[in-house]
């Protein structure tokens, strides 16, 4: 019966356009239409299919600015039990080493956690290294990049994805686990879970009710910080190649020529 | 741009949210692959099924969502909007759900219901008969009583779902009594002696199956009998006047993506450099479009309104069926003209929309009947 917190993110849609504000180069979170980011979705299918097969409590922890509490009712609705909501104005502008220490201290107000369960990285910051700092933090081992997950009593195997191949790894719980785009297909909730979702309970807290001083997160004392930010630059027109009957030979000659072939 | 709806609550707003990502995601990418080659969506409506909207407007005690028809309608609409077959077949399989939620025993709907409603179980409606269409009351399938059981024998006509079904709701002949001869059985699709026929090859909804259904000597238990006999006739007539409204819907949905091309295609086409949008012979076509729409969507809503609150609808209902297939009609052509070539070709979606539009003036009550429903509610008044 894992008790199991999934890390989700509210993030701008990646359909819209997105951009960075112009005075300190955060993410101007009016400028798109906010979801819950998709590769969450997948931590949060991961959780409710362990907890369907073995029982358990699934609770959903976010940190964001208070309109989070969509992502969050998303996952309630997908069937999460319950959720934690670090909501706080000095959080504004943190890296990824404040969040983490935010993230642990979140997850120490849930009791007696056997896993985590995050995205391998948030289509928005992109730094790909929060599971990682979080299990750091808390001091359980690592599963990062899972395409699979298997509990089986205390032990959790996981199968990693690498551009070289499947690594299999085994640790004991409790866990830290990052899931990859391969890892399930993400349920839609259904219309009696968004209703069940608004009487979820969400506890929502301050960095000082996990004891952390507002000082120590934010853009003023982050490790790291966006200097500078430029919108990618359009794709530039490729070459075209009429077929005359030696397409082929030309796209062959082309690919020579730019030394790929 | 999609319809703005005034929606009567937050819930109703989350509804049409999940309905929106559901059709866009999972549905309208589908929908002329699917079309093209004939292909049934079973899959997509147990998509519908997991996420709880084959049942909306009946009781949560079996699994429905106790929703208004004035919200109900709108997911319809939205649905149909991105693939018409599904939106069709959701509310063809909600009327054949209505006979058991109104008039079954609740021992009858603590037994089936849970899985037509909740579950992802696809009903049919089976009225219509090669010489009983708009005579439904000129139906000839024949059901004896047998001990236990009803032996039931004759051919349903025009039955959506035929052969993709779950259950059929069927209406029978139990007596030689004209129209009061007529009884409902809640029939299961794997009862001995029912077969469907090959569908029939339509010009539209062609990703949507139709097909005769033929009962030779099927045997069929009578704890399935709705209702007492004798009330099959106006059971499914009062099934009718709630599943007009859906048609309604439906059409509206058609007529709504059919302007949203045609719009998006003005924009972009350019001729004597400038796009066709800009001249008023387009302007006024597809402002008449938007016109005719949205009067048919507030023609459905109002009489979804008067059923919601319990007050008579079938002369509204009757209007809606009437003004809203005429309107899909009369868009989704329009929508052909404004793409011109390209809308005559099936490189775009607006040709098969034109061709799906044409049903919805001739099923569930041509708008012939719907013109005598009309007129004889003025004529009562």
């Amino acid at each position: 019966m894992p008790n199991i917190v999934v890390l989700v993110k509210q993030v701008p849609d990646t359909y819209s356009e997105r951009r960075l504000s112009d005075s300190d180069h955060t993410l101007d979170r009016d400028s798109a239409d906010a979801v819950l980011d998709e590769i969450n979705e997948r931590a949060v299918e991961e959780a409710l299919l362990i907890k369907e097969a073995q029982g358990g409590e699934v609770t959903v922890l976010s940190v964001g600015p208070d309109r989070a509490t969509e992502a969050i009712r998303k996952a309630l609705s997908m069937g999460a039990d319950k959720a934690v909501h670090v909501s706080d104005p000095a959080l504004h502008g943190s890296c990824v080493i404040q969040t983490s220490k935010v993230i642990a201290a979140a997850v120490g107000k849930v009791d007696g956690v056997d896993l985590v369960i995050a995205g391998n990285e948030a289509t928005d910051g992109r730094s790909g290294a929060v599971p990682a700092i979080l299990a750091e933090l808390l001091g359980y081992p690592q599963l990062t990049h899972a395409r699979k997950v298997v509990i089986e009593g205390t032990t959790i195997k996981v199968t990693r994805e690498t551009d070289e191949g499947l690594t299999h790894l085994e640790a004991s719980l409790p866990a830290v686990v990052s899931v990859g785009e391969k890892i399930n297909e993400p349920r839609y909730p259904s219309f009696k879970g968004i209703m069940a979702a608004k009487k979820k309970p969400v506890e929502t807290l301050t960095v000082a009710d996990l004891g952390i001083d507002a000082g120590e997160v934010g853009l003023a004392s982050a490790t790291s910080t966006v200097v500078e930010a430029a919108p990618k630059p359009p794709r530039a027109a490729g070459q075209k190649v009429e077929d005359e009957g030696d397409g082929g030979a030309k796209i062959a000659e082309y690919l020579v020529g730019q030394k790929l072939i | 741009m999609p319809a703005d709806r005034l929606l009567p609550d937050t819930d109703a707003e989350d509804l049409l949210k999940l309905v929106r990502e559901i059709a866009r995601e999972e549905l309208a990418p589908d929908a002329a692959k699917h079309e093209e080659a004939g292909q049934f969506p079973r899959e997509q409506f147990r998509l519908l099924g997991r996420s709880g909207l084959l049942g909306l407007p009946y009781a949560e005690r079996w699994g429905g969502a106790d929703l208004s028809y004035e919200v109900y309608l709108q997911v319809v609409e939205e649905i149909a909007a991105a693939w018409m077959s599904v939106g069709v077949g959701l509310s063809v399989h909600t009327m054949s759900c209505w006979a058991l939620a109104q008039h079954g025993t609740d021992e009858q709907r603590d037994r089936f219901l849970p899985d037509m409603l909740g579950g992802d179980l696809l009903g049919a409606y089976a009225l219509s008969e090669t010489h009983a269409g708009s005579d439904a009351a000129a139906l000839s399938t024949r059901a004896r009583r047998d001990g236990a059981e009803y032996t039931v024998s004759g051919t349903k006509a025009w039955i959506t779902h035929g052969g993709e079904a779950d259950f059929y709701t069927t209406m029978v002949r139990t007596s030689d009594d004209g129209p009061r001869g007529i009884s409902c059985l809640l029939v299961d699709a794997a009862t001995p002696g029912l077969t469907a026929a090959p569908p029939e090859r339509k010009m539209g909804l062609t990703g949507s199956t139709t097909a005769q259904v033929v009962f030779d000597g099927a045997r069929v238990p009578a704890d399935r009998l709705i209702g007492a006999e004798g009330d099959g006739l106006r059971f499914a007539l009062d099934a009718l006047n709630s599943g007009r409204l859906g048609i309604a819907a439906c059409a509206v949905g058609l007529a709504q993506a059919a302007l949203d091309e045609a719009v998006a295609y003005a924009k972009q086409r350019s001729q004597f450099d400038r796009a066709i949008v800009d001249f008023q012979g387009v302007e006024f076509l597809l402002a008449d479009m938007a016109a005719a729409v949205e009067s048919a969507r507030a023609t459905y809503l109002e009489a979804a309104r008067r059923r919601d609150r319990g007050l008579p609808f079938v002369r509204q209902a009757s209007i809606a069926k009437l003004v809203a297939t005429d309107a899909a009609m009369k868009v989704t052509t329009d929508a052909v003209q404004v793409l011109g070539g390209a809308g005559y070709t099936r490189d775009f979606p607006v040709e098969r929309f034109m061709r799906e539009a044409k049903v919805t003036q001739i099923f569930e009550g041509t708008n012939q009947i719907q013109r005598v429903v009309i007129a004889r509610q003025l004529k009562r008044s």
